[in-house]
């Protein structure tokens, strides 16, 4: 089968081994041009190997590889300037501030100065442009990284774990900068193992785990075809686990628990149980919880502790 | 007229080429400077610590020299023994006289530097021959004897002596002599294989490396970017050293052919950043490349000339120099700088040198990793 040469990304039986061990093992997808496209997986899945043979990083040991219609391997300078890559919120040159970073970056590429201190201000760091990056904190370091990746003003993004080690509100704040440079049109890769990330910034999502890709598709896809039971929980001492159990049915399957704080059913009819609960004026403190990303996630690849 | 604009437009696109790779060097070499001048460590590591050694040792071995100047009389004076009996005493404690009555083994002495300065009397001739190596001995020996022709001539017991002067060549080294380039050698030697060791581990493990990898830019437009940086700093080492051994303090006194220390310096420091790249392609870790630096680096300096001089080191030390880059690099500037030798002197060790960097980075580029793992 031949890599089809339209879609931005192409990848057919993609294989890379570190001596007997397989760290990708026939993984084959597309990647559309504007697509958000996230790749999931326990530590040692395979997703920073496939990731580093798409960027030009690693020589694949077999299989189809297309990006932007080019190989990527060996190293290739026409395809170098079409694509940004986001490593590590530290890979900078020593004792350099912002500015003089994302400067340097630049005109490796041949970019004037002045788009450089723009892309500086797009990334809101315009204020930090005179610390040196070793002193600006976690979000502002991967913000800036961001910044250096796209430069360049790249058709292709890929970035490897954006928001590994940062609080929730620098968390969400870079998904609004992520969503921004997806949103104008280009195109991004990103591996994450934060499920609730890739649930929301992601148009499909590859699950990844021993080298092959076990599930691919839209994240909202992928939960409904899980088929788990909703949990619905309100406040206890509204009813008694009886009543909670025969509003739950047991023909669906649903059970109930209590632990002196919280009153939760499972079920898979949640519109009757929820009527239910109405019915008997017991919706305080309600709360109801569907599958989610990370639930297909650890189906899928097992509960056991991997270090 | 298509060939020609074929072949205008082949000139624009590799003009434009060679415009690009020349604003991206330009710019890595400004990043790498930077770099380097806000680092306090690396500034008291290459430049302060080695500045330091020169003042503390050109002091301390400046200041243990004898301050009676020692004379050789060849044949007998007989104004010397008129200037010991007009002030007995006092004349002993200015000079230290020994007899000889071979001229040649006495100016030998002297160009030796293990004497300062010969006198006989021919007749009414009293001719001094000194070393005009260190200034002040210099400057005793004339003032000491032209007030002792003065002195007789004011007694009027004979007719006027006339007072000739020679100068010798001296072929000795005066500490500053071999501390200016021994320390200077240690310092571009340490500057030059830290420099490429530390960046190098530093650049991978930060992945700064692979970033560059993934940039339209070249491995040579990184490397050269910093060698230049690396070239630069030796020459600010160089001439700093230069400006504070040749003070009339220290007073050392540089040779004609001094510029040639110049690309000594370069091959020099070439020849460690290659050692240093070396250190960089093994060690994992930046500890563990400045440890095995360390251990290149420090017995070298004992062995190669730059902390003990090579003239004065036990034999056992001269034979091991041999197998020691740092020795070709100290006794390289040695003879252009303080020995007077001809330009071409420093050939060899460049020689030597460049051969060791074109080895080591053969070695280096097959075991080059661009990642940690």
């Amino acid at each position: 089968m031949v890599a089809r040469v339209s879609a931005t990304i192409s990848v057919r039986n993609l294989r890379k081994a570190y001596g007997s061990t397989l760290a990708v093992d026939g993984v084959s997808f597309e990647v559309e041009q504007g697509e958000f496209f996230g790749i999931l997986g326990p530590n040692g899945a395979g997703k920073t190997t496939t990731l580093e043979m798409l960027e030009g990083l690693r020589e694949p040991d077999g299989g189809e590889l297309a990006v932007l219609g080019l190989s990527p391997w060996p190293r290739n300078p026409a395809l170098l300037p079409r694509m940004g890559v986001q490593l590590q919120a530290s890979s900078f040159f020593e004792r350099l501030s912002a500015r003089e970073q994302i400067r340097t970056f630049a005109s490796l590429y041949g970019v004037p100065a002045s788009r450089a201190d723009e892309m500086l201000a797009v990334v809101g760091l315009a204020e930090q442009a005179e610390v040196r990056a070793e002193k600006l904190s976690g979000g502002q370091a991967q913000r800036l990284s961001i910044a250096c990746a796209l430069v360049h003003d790249p058709e292709l993004v890929f970035m490897d774990e954006p928001t590994g080690a940062l609080d929730p509100q620098a968390r969400r704040n870079l998904w609004d900068l992520l969503r921004r440079i997806n949103a104008d049109g280009r195109t991004v890769v990103l591996t994450t193992h934060h499920m609730d990330e890739a649930e929301t910034l992601c148009d499909r999502v590859a699950i990844m785990d021993h080298g092959k890709i076990l599930e691919l598709g839209p994240p909202a896809v992928l939960v409904r075809g899980l088929d788990t039971p909703v949990r619905i929980s309100v406040a206890s001492g509204q009813l008694s686990a009886a009543t909670a159990l025969s509003l739950a049915g047991d023909v669906t399957g649903g059970n109930v628990t209590d632990n002196g704080v919280s009153l939760s059913i499972a079920t898979r009819d949640p519109a009757s149980v929820l009527a239910g609960l109405a019915g008997q004026d017991a919706l305080t403190g309600l709360r109801v919880q569907g599958a989610t990303l990370e639930d297909v996630f650890l189906s899928l690849t097992g509960r056991e502790y991997r270090a | 007229m298509n060939a020609v604009r074929s072949s205008w437009l082949a000139l624009r696109s590799s003009w434009l080429a060679l415009r690009s790779s020349w604003l991206a060097l330009r710019s890595l070499s400004r990043a790498m400077f930077l770099g380097f001048v806000r680092d306090r460590a690396a500034l008291v590591f290459s430049i302060l610590i080695p500045v330091l050694f020169l003042v503390l040792f050109g002091s301390i071995y400046k200041s243990t020299s004898s301050p009676r100047i020692s004379v050789i009389e060849v044949g007998r004076v007989a104004l010397l023994d008129q200037a010991d009996a007009a002030a007995p005493g006092q004349l002993g404690n200015l000079l230290a006289i020994t007899h000889s009555s071979d001229l040649g083994a006495a100016l030998e002495d002297v160009r030796k530097g293990t004497s300062d300065a010969v006198v006989q009397q021919k007749g009414r001739t009293l001719d001094v021959h000194y070393s005009i190596a260190d200034q002040t001995t210099a400057g005793i020996v004339q003032s000491v004897f032209t007030s002792i022709v003065q002195q007789a001539d004011a007694a009027g017991s004979n007719s006027a002596v006339q007072l000739t002067t020679q100068q010798v060549e001296d072929k000795s080294l005066k500490p500053i002599q071999y501390l200016a380039p021994g320390l200077l050698g240690w310092a571009i030697a340490s500057g030059g294989a830290f420099g490429a060791a530390i960046t190098l581990v530093s650049w991978r493990q930060n992945k700064l490396l692979r970033r560059l990898r993934l940039a339209p830019v070249s491995v040579g437009s990184v490397v050269l970017a910093r060698v230049g940086v690396s070239l630069g700093v030796a020459l600010v080492q160089l001439a700093v050293f230069l400006a504070i051994a040749t003070t009339p303090y220290f007073g050392l006194k540089l040779s004609a052919n001094w510029w040639m220390s110049i690309p000594v310096v370069a091959c020099g420091t070439l020849a460690f950043m290659a050692i240093g790249l070396l250190v960089g392609s093994f060690a994992r870790t930046q500890q563990a490349a400045t440890a095995v630096a360390n251990v290149i680096i420090l017995p070298m300096a004992f062995l190669g000339g730059a902390f003990i001089p090579l003239d004065y080191a036990p034999s056992w030390i001269q034979d091991v120099s041999y197998a020691m880059p740092l020795r070709y690099l100290v006794i390289g500037m040695q003879n252009v700088m303080a020995r007077g030798e001809g330009a071409a002197s420093a050939l060899p060790a460049i020689g030597i040198l460049l051969g060791l960097t074109a080895v080591l980075t053969v070695i280096s580029v097959r075991v080059f990793r661009w990642d940690a793992v």
